[in-house]
């Protein structure tokens, strides 16, 4: 089963290495991945999508959180939001192409971005299956380059993804 | 104050006292700070044993064992005994130099990616780009490494940055929002559990390295209830060994009555163990008729992770056996325990009557020796599984082994790491010919500290572990497993580094070989010769269950 899966963390050089080398040694495969600064200073979010059962993904999260610059984690079950960005530039072989290829892409909402004698370059967002969808519309005219971001995930209405509660400041210890 | 002094001082800070290390060109700001401290370093002849003797320092003394290692080379030799600490849960704070920060990443002299390179094998890892960053990282790391699931944490610190001018503060609290250990069992998970033991009529109590630091309230929750106890290779001495509940360890070279135990119980409660493989054999196979596992430990990542577990408690094994301890009630087991009893009876651990001298006789011998007082070391093989059958541990953190690494040539460096760790105490490292092999440069630091390590090597002049399952398994095809032709005269080795040697080659010299090993102040090396084919027994194949276990030597004869 697809899960996405969103991660806040401590915004450190190298955090996002860990969190590959986690799955890569675990063996899990990472489908997407996208990753960005929130507005909280010093944190990042990461949203990744993968593959598996139940039991993976719990072990996913559990890994994840072993990670001291882990922040939290979340398994998007709850009704979300997912989002893509894509760009993809379409051979255009003539002006019957052109005009059928801006039909599609009306349709899906995408926005040109460049335009060029052969060839046109749109920006789509929405579900990834939606850019999934507009790519193979016009994969038979000949798809140039395509570049996808990798979903990214919000839970609906007020919940958020914040560090937990408590927070970690721990007294000086005997040792 | 330079970074180099600041790194010292936090140190002091943190209690440390003994550091095991190898000095090098990009820790030799730390080396110069170290010449003035208060801080006692052991010289070890390769860094691999300073991680080991970190290692071992924790698991003995409870306290966070430092290693210290150059650049390069130096830190990646660190890395064998970092990724035994962190599969064995030893709380290791390991201190690396490095070329200096504008050189980081040109292919310098003695440069490697350490941070890099140690992400798998370290709970956490810190490249320190500021000096005034380092009382902070060293107290985020020791904090880290003691605290939850303990393990080694690494702090790389290119050399520049020990050598820049400290202006900053020293910490008196850490701050790692993401890092928060659960060690309260939740109530209601411990009530589950203690009702799910007052219904089950054959339960068992499986207590791992996890629990050795809760010792008193195992006895107290296990005699309280009277269940039958299997102490796994690090539960060893978690439960006294000789206990009348004591089952022994279960496992691949586990008792029968262990093993069958867990094969028909109805209920386990497992108590800071991991389920490891060694632990479970054929997971689909492991412990068919148990109805309720609960599974107590600090690391949420490790419940449910093999063995489906019913009841999981997230806590420290001390805080939640002390709360199960409370809230217990005795059990009504007689029936369990005629089972088991007629088990122990049909299958005790026995030593094969055989017309040579035998490794578990010479281990036995010590543990009558030394009335089980000391603290024992190994190396990894025949002779380690032969400790853990043959020696019952009656004392909590005096039994130092790796276990989920299996690293070979643990045992000299541990036992240096246990000696430091407790002066007066009786150190034993009972080790391989081939094991002894891996890390004997050690006997150097036995030299130079006058550390009174016993080494006990027993000689088979085999891989015997290797070899048991190339007779086993593969048809007496002894491929690249014998040592006898090229081992060295083991006491002649030792004297070559001023220390006494023994040498025992037959039965009757046992006691007075034995007498003069505990005889001799400061360190010795005996030599064991034993028999060259020896099998460890009872054994379950890799990849079989309980029903598999091979439960005495199948050989008829085996030739002296």
């Amino acid at each position: 089963m697809r899960h996405i899966v969103s991660v806040l963390v401590e915004d450190h050089p190298r955090v996002l290495t860990r969190i590959t080398a986690l799955f890569a040694r675990r063996g899990f495969n990472i489908e997407s991945l996208a990753v960005g600064r929130t507005h909280q200073p010093g944190t990042s979010r990461i949203a990744f999508v993968v593959r598996g059962d139940d039991h993976t993904i719990e072990q996913v999260e559990k890994q994840l959180n072993r990670l001291v610059e882990v922040l939290k984690v979340t398994d998007h079950t709850e009704p979300h939001i997912e989002r893509e960005l894509a760009l993809v530039k379409v051979h255009v072989a003539g002006l019957e192409e052109r005009l059928e290829i801006r039909e599609i892409a009306a349709a899906y909402r995408a926005r040109t971005v460049d335009v060029a004698r052969r060839a046109l370059t749109f920006e789509v967002t929405g579900e990834p299956s939606k850019v999934e969808s507009f790519i193979e519309q016009l994969r038979p005219y000949g798809l140039l380059e395509t570049m996808r971001t990798g979903a990214v995930a919000m839970s609906r209405g007020v919940k958020a993804l914040k560090p937990r509660e408590k927070e970690a400041v721990r007294e000086k210890e005997a040792v | 104050m330079n970074g180099a002094q600041a790194l010292l001082q936090a140190l002091i800070q943190e209690g440390v006292e003994h550091v095991f290390g190898h000095p090098g060109g990009a820790i030799m700001p730390v080396y110069d700070a170290l010449y003035d401290a208060p801080i006692q370093h052991y010289l070890v002849r390769h860094e691999q044993a300073a991680a080991h003797a970190a290692a071992a320092y924790h698991r003995v003394s409870g306290r966070v064992g430092v290693c210290l290692a150059t650049s390069g080379p130096g830190a990646l030799n660190l890395v064998t005994g970092l990724a035994d600490a962190l599969m064995d849960s030893s709380a290791v704070v390991a201190i690396t130099g490095n070329v200096p920060r504008a050189l980081i990443g040109t292919d310098a002299f003695q440069e490697a990616d350490v941070t890099g390179a140690t992400m798998p094998v370290t709970k956490h890892n810190y490249l320190v780009t500021r000096a005034d960053d380092l009382p902070r990282i060293v107290k985020e790391a020791f904090y880290i490494a003691r605290t939850g699931r303990p393990g080694p944490v690494l702090i790389d610190i290119p050399k520049d940055v020990q050598l820049e001018a400290f202006t900053g503060a020293f910490p008196e609290r850490v701050h790692l929002p993401g890092y928060r250990p659960t060690e309260e069992g939740h109530p209601r998970q411990i009530e589950k559990a203690l009702a799910a033991l007052e219904e089950a009529e054959r339960p068992v109590l499986m207590v791992g390295g996890g629990a050795r630091h809760a010792h008193a309230e195992i006895r107290a929750f296990a005699e309280r209830t009277g269940i039958p106890v299997i102490p796994t290779l690090h539960g060893l001495g978690a439960f006294p060994g000789t206990h009348p509940q004591c089952l022994g360890m279960p496992g691949m070279h586990g008792t029968v009555a262990a093993n069958r135990a867990v094969q028909y119980c109805d209920l386990i409660l497992g108590i800071g163990l991991r389920f490891d493989d060694r632990v479970t054999g054929r997971l689909e196979r492991f412990a068919p008729h148990a109805r309720t596992i609960i599974h107590v430990d600090i690391d949420p990542a490790e419940v449910g992770k093999l063995v489906p577990t019913h009841i999981p408690v997230v806590g420290d094994a001390k805080q939640v056996t002390a709360e199960l301890a409370a809230g217990a009630r005795p059990l009504r087991l007689e029936g369990w325990w005629r089972t088991i009893r007629a088990w122990q009876e049909q299958y005790p651990l026995r030593i094969p009557e055989r017309p040579y001298l035998q490794t578990p006789e010479v281990i036995r011998a010590f543990w009558e020796a030394t009335g089980g007082e000391a603290i024992v070391t190994s190396g990894v093989g025949q002779h380690q599984m032969f400790v853990t059958q043959h020696y019952p541990f009656n004392k909590p953190r005096a039994w130092v082994t790796s276990g989920g690494l299996g690293t070979m040539g643990f045992g000299l460096p541990a036992a240096i790491g246990a000696q430091v760790a407790r002066p007066d105490a009786l150190v034993i490292d009972f080790d391989g010919d081939g094991s002894f092999q891996m890390t004997l440069q050690e006997l150097a630091t036995l030299v130079k500290y006058d550390l009174p390590v016993k080494v006990v090597i027993l000689n088979n002049g085999f891989l015997g572990m290797v070899r048991q399952w190339q007779e086993l398994f593969h048809a007496r095809r002894y491929s690249e497993v014998y040592l006898a032709d090229s081992n060295p005269d083991f006491a002649k080795l030792a004297a070559a580094y001023g220390i006494p040697g023994v040498r025992v080659e037959r039965r009757e010299d046992l006691a007075k070989g034995v007498d003069a090993v505990l005889g001799t102040d400061g360190p010795v090396v005996a030599e064991f010769r034993v028999h060259h084919e020896e099998g460890v027994f009872p054994m379950i194949p890799a990849g079989g269950s309980a029903e598999d276990m091979i439960v005495e030597d199948p050989r008829e004869e085996v030739k002296a």
